[in-house]
């Protein structure tokens, strides 16, 4: 490919960022800034639905590699995609304008500040996705904690600056360490290319420290048990589309960096450290699944149930099988789509009475039936329902991990009954019985703009989950490769040690 | 033996352009703008004969002069920075009545001072500067003589540099007495380790050092004179100095003590920890603008000599590009804080910027971009300098050095992102008074610019520094 077009794909909407920076303030530039970013993010979305169909899904390896000098003799700037990466892509450059949108309903104020915000978030966030140089991913994944940052604590609720404060300290701490563990790898191999290191191979005796100082980064972003707090914080005071970019994408970052670089690049640590995120994980489903269960306020949880299925998402990535790392992958996206549209629901129940909380709330349905379809819809693809994507990522997860321990499986069970059981009680409490409130009689039902949002989610929730072949189709190769490299590095390590 | 002066024609144009400027500030009236302007002319031929002269490594004076690519690139980043201070403090000079003659010209003094310390291959030399320049920073601290909290300072500095200056004196002296010379690289030739008279000598002009560039444990100073110092004098200190004096260590530990490197070594690795520290922590509770950027300056002064902890020249290297870097945020925040005037007063509490990103969204987004960049976060210029420090660091195995350093700044960051929370998310409380001046947003835009398009060029500033390295 001569043509850079994941460059392309990185800095459009950067562009249109800066663009609508540069607009004087003028009355109609809340407007215009709209229309801008709107085209920006669907440009961006048509490239990568285009960047999609060129992709070739029986190639291993990376495709549409870039490479420039950077820092002179010692960085290059090295980008490529492969079938994990896209999918990513996809995700990302999916949830943008939908944020975009939602932001004309519920940001009242410094509206042009806030699109210049999600834009350039939305370049750092392809960024990381696409870049296949340590140097570069840690670039990217640290400069998006600073519009992340401003969104929460700008846009954000009552105790915005407490949750803006936490989320950038944990996850600059985390990512510190990683930072350490990068300048190591540059002085042990040479090199921070990843397919070079790749090649030749970090020696065992190196690889546990360097796993560890990258599981504190990805551990935080995913985020793990114990290091999880910041995120119902976070989730809580973030405007509606922040809680959306958080849940979708960032907190998939940790699991991208588990598949790009834990396992590839430290194979015997992996091999290692394994029973340990076994460990977390299965407090992480049902630990935080019954703290979910006590909620009082949506959004908290909501963000409880992220944690929960992020505990599906390491559990199936370190099954190390074929169908653990599908499973692992297929959550991801689906709770990328799902949770992005509870968010958006809680989002427009928050817009028009501005309350969060589930008592405030209670027979939705008789005044407002239309939002109550899709909300019990998305409620139930959380829950893991056959037909929605929800069900498939959890069902092959479940069946990867009963390959591995049967009673890990087991207890795993467990938390997809604790899943539903709150998810139904909330359902239940928000959506039906009797109407408590007179606010909620006066409700009024969703808008276009909301109801064409949730409608497009929807859609693609049931699609995939009666049709997820196109998903799996893309990543079926690179998941092998990643697979069969991993063992033979296994066996590399072993018989160099012996 | 040569004696050819064009070697030295940087401090002799120097020198007689002061004297020069300094008879015309005494004959003409009102002068101020006149002197400023022809300084600013002087500083400006002086980078083009800099840059002129050649980058090969000569001595001159029996070997106690010496001109490199290093002295070289020292010189021109310390005029650079500078012009650009004496430009964007203008309006804050006239408007605080310290628009006298003398300022510009003191400010020219020390720079010769500085030039000297840079370039000096002999202690004698080395201290002449060191003291040029000191005798005028002392008065240039307390140039706003009506105001005791600028004469206190003055006279703050004044006691403290002064003994510090003894004891580098002290050292000198006792260099001198244990190795007969007082030349570098005789020095450099008749000392070796386990000599413990050196060991001495080698601590007390470390002190000195250290007062100069203002690291712990011999920061006391550094908060006070910061504060009480009007804040154009502020930007100086926080700058200029501290290039000389860092450049000043890494040619000692170069030269003069380069064969007991190890012992050097230990002490400086405590001085950055220590910095590193004290400059994240201690600047959590300060709700002063300049305190705040002295405590900072402290935590930036222990990164940079992380760099020299490593006693390599790539480790020097990624020093002076992060002092460097740190310039150009130093001066650029700085030129922020000129900006800060409220009913006619200029204001230094940091509560006074709180919600102005709602009235002043540039003002508000260039000390974004240069708050974060000194916290370093990635992608801004701030981060690569903390990168190429501790790539070296970690290349020298120095974990726990770059652990510390790491952690200090999450640390440090915490109070970067107060002034951010304090600019952007508080309620709005009285908009700044509106100064438009040319100098002072075009040193803010260059700062900004240069800092979010640094990674763009991240190795051309390196490439630069290696070069002048290795002449």
């Amino acid at each position: 490919m001569d043509f850079p077009i994941l460059s392309l794909i990185i800095f459009l909407p950067l562009l249109g960022a800066t663009f609508i920076f540069l607009f004087r303030y003028q009355k109609d530039t809340n407007k215009s800034a709209i229309y801008v970013s709107i085209f920006t993010s669907l440009a961006n979305l048509l490239l990568a639905f285009f960047l999609w169909f060129l992709f070739d899904n029986n190639y291993t390896g990376f495709q549409f590699i870039e490479e420039k000098n950077w820092i002179s003799g010692l960085i290059k700037f090295k980008l490529g995609i492969d079938g994990i990466s896209i999918l990513f892509i996809l995700l990302t450059a999916f949830i943008t304008p939908i944020c975009i949108f939602s932001c004309i309903n519920s940001v009242k104020e410094r509206v042009k500040e806030f699109l210049i915000a999600i834009l350039v978030l939305e370049t750092f966030m392809i960024g990381v996705f696409c870049s296949l140089d340590l140097v570069i991913f840690y670039l990217f994944f640290e400069a998006g904690l600073i519009p992340m940052f401003l969104i929460i604590g700008i846009w954000g609720g009552e105790r915005r600056v407490y949750s803006a404060f936490k989320f950038f300290l944990y996850t600059l701490l985390g990512s510190v360490l990683m930072l350490v563990a990068i300048i190591s790898i540059y002085w042990i191999t040479g090199t921070t290319d990843i397919t070079s290191i790749n090649e030749i191979k970090i020696p065992s005796e190196f690889q546990y420290i360097l796993w560890l100082a990258f599981f504190s980064s990805f551990a935080v972003k995913m985020p793990m048990w114990p290091v999880h707090t910041w995120l119902p914080d976070a989730h809580v005071e973030a405007p509606t589309a922040g809680s959306v970019i958080l849940a979708a994408i960032l907190l998939k970052m940790g699991g991208y960096g588990f598949l790009r670089f834990s396992i590839p690049l430290f194979p015997v640590a992996t091999e290692y450290f394994t029973p340990m995120i076994y460990f977390l994980s299965l407090i992480a489903i049902i630990y935080t699944s019954l703290v979910a269960l006590m909620q009082e306020d949506m959004k908290k949880l909501i963000a409880y149930s992220s944690v929960a299925h992020m505990g599906y998402v390491t559990l199936g990535i370190f099954t190390l099988t074929k169908q653990g790392i599908d499973g692992g992958m297929f959550q991801m996206l689906s709770h990328g789509l799902i949770s992005a549209a509870l968010f958006l629901c809680v989002g427009v129940l928050y817009d028009r009475s501005h309350s969060r909380l589930i008592k405030t709330y209670g027979g939705v349905v008789n005044s407002i039936p239309k939002y109550s379809l899709v909300f019990i819809i998305f409620a139930l693809a959380a829950l893991g329902l056959p037909g929605t994507t929800g069900f498939l990522g959890e069902f092959l997860v479940l069946i990867g991990i009963f390959q591995k321990d049967y009673l890990i499986g087991l207890v795993a069970t467990i938390g997809v009954v604790l899943c539903a059981a709150y998810m139904l009680w909330l359902t239940k409490r928000v959506i039906f019985g009797q109407i408590k409130n007179q606010e909620v009689k006066i409700l009024k039902d969703v808008n276009f703009s909301e109801g064409t949002m949730l409608f497009i989610l929807a859609t693609i929730v049931i699609i995939f989950g009666f049709y997820p072949e196109p998903l799996l189709n893309t990543m079926n190769v690179t998941i092998n490769g990643l697979i069969d490299n991993y063992e033979n590095d296994l066996i590399y390590h072993l018989s160099a040690s012996k | 033996m040569t004696y050819n002066l064009n070697i030295l024609l940087p401090e002799i144009f120097l020198s007689i352009s002061i004297f020069v400027i300094l008879m015309l500030g005494v004959f003409f009236k009102k002068s101020y703008n006149l002197v400023t302007n022809l300084s600013l002319l002087a500083l400006v031929i002086l980078i083009v004969i800099i840059l002129n002269t050649e980058s090969t490594s000569v001595k001159i004076f029996t070997d106690s002069f010496i001109r490199d690519g290093y002295a070289k690139f020292i010189k021109i980043l310390i005029i650079i920075s500078t012009i650009f201070i004496l430009l964007s403090s203008q309006v804050f000079i006239k408007d605080n009545n310290i628009a006298k003659f003398e300022y510009p010209i003191i400010i020219l003094l020390s720079i010769l001072g500085m030039f000297f310390m840079v370039s000096s291959n002999d202690l004698i030399l080395f201290y002449l500067g060191l003291e040029l320049q000191s005798l005028s920073l002392y008065v240039l601290a307390s140039i706003d003589r009506d105001n005791t909290r600028s004469t206190e300072s003055g006279v703050k500095y004044f006691v403290l540099s002064a003994l510090s200056s003894g004891l580098l004196l002290y050292g000198c002296s006792l260099l001198y007495g244990f190795t007969g010379s007082t030349n570098f690289d005789i020095i450099n030739n008749s000392l070796n380790i386990g000599s413990v008279g050196s060991i001495f000598a080698m601590v007390f002009i470390l002190v000195g050092l250290a007062f100069k560039v203002s690291a712990v444990p011999f920061h006391m100073w550094t908060p006070d004179v910061y504060e009480g110092s009007p804040t154009s004098v502020t930007n100086f200190f926080s700058a200029v100095p501290k290039v000389a004096g860092l450049a000043v260590l890494i040619r000692f530990m170069q030269t003069p003590f380069e064969n007991i490197l190890v012992e050097w070594q230990t002490i400086i690795i405590f001085i950055s920890i220590a910095s590193m520290i004290l400059g994240a922590v201690a600047a959590i509770g300060q709700n002063n603008i300049k305190r705040l950027m002295a405590y900072s300056s402290i935590g930036h002064i222990g990164y940079a000599l992380a760099g020299v902890a490593t006693g390599t020249d790539s480790g020097y290297m990624s020093s002076i590009v992060y002092i460097t870097i740190y310039i150009v945020m130093s001066i650029g925040i700085f030129a922020c804080i000129f900006l800060m005037k409220k009913n006619g007063k200029y204001t230094e509490k940091i509560h006074d910027l709180s919600g102005i990103s709602k009235k002043h969204p540039l003002i508000a987004i260039s000390f974004l971009i240069i708050l974060f960049s000194l916290a370093g976060i990635p992608p801004l210029g701030g981060f690569f300098a903390k990168f190429y420090v501790f790539m070296t660091v970690i290349e020298n195995g120095m974990y726990f050095l770059a652990i510390v350093g790491l952690l200090t700044t999450v640390i440090s960051a915490f109070y970067y992102l107060r002034i951010i929370k304090i600019i952007y998310f508080d309620e709005f409380a009285g908009s700044f008074d509106r100064i438009r001046n040319f100098s002072i947003s075009g040193t803010i835009f260059l700062s900004c610019i240069l800092l979010v398009t640094f990674f763009l060029y991240p190795s051309t500033l390196n490439n630069v520094v290696s070069l002048v390295f290795t002449s």
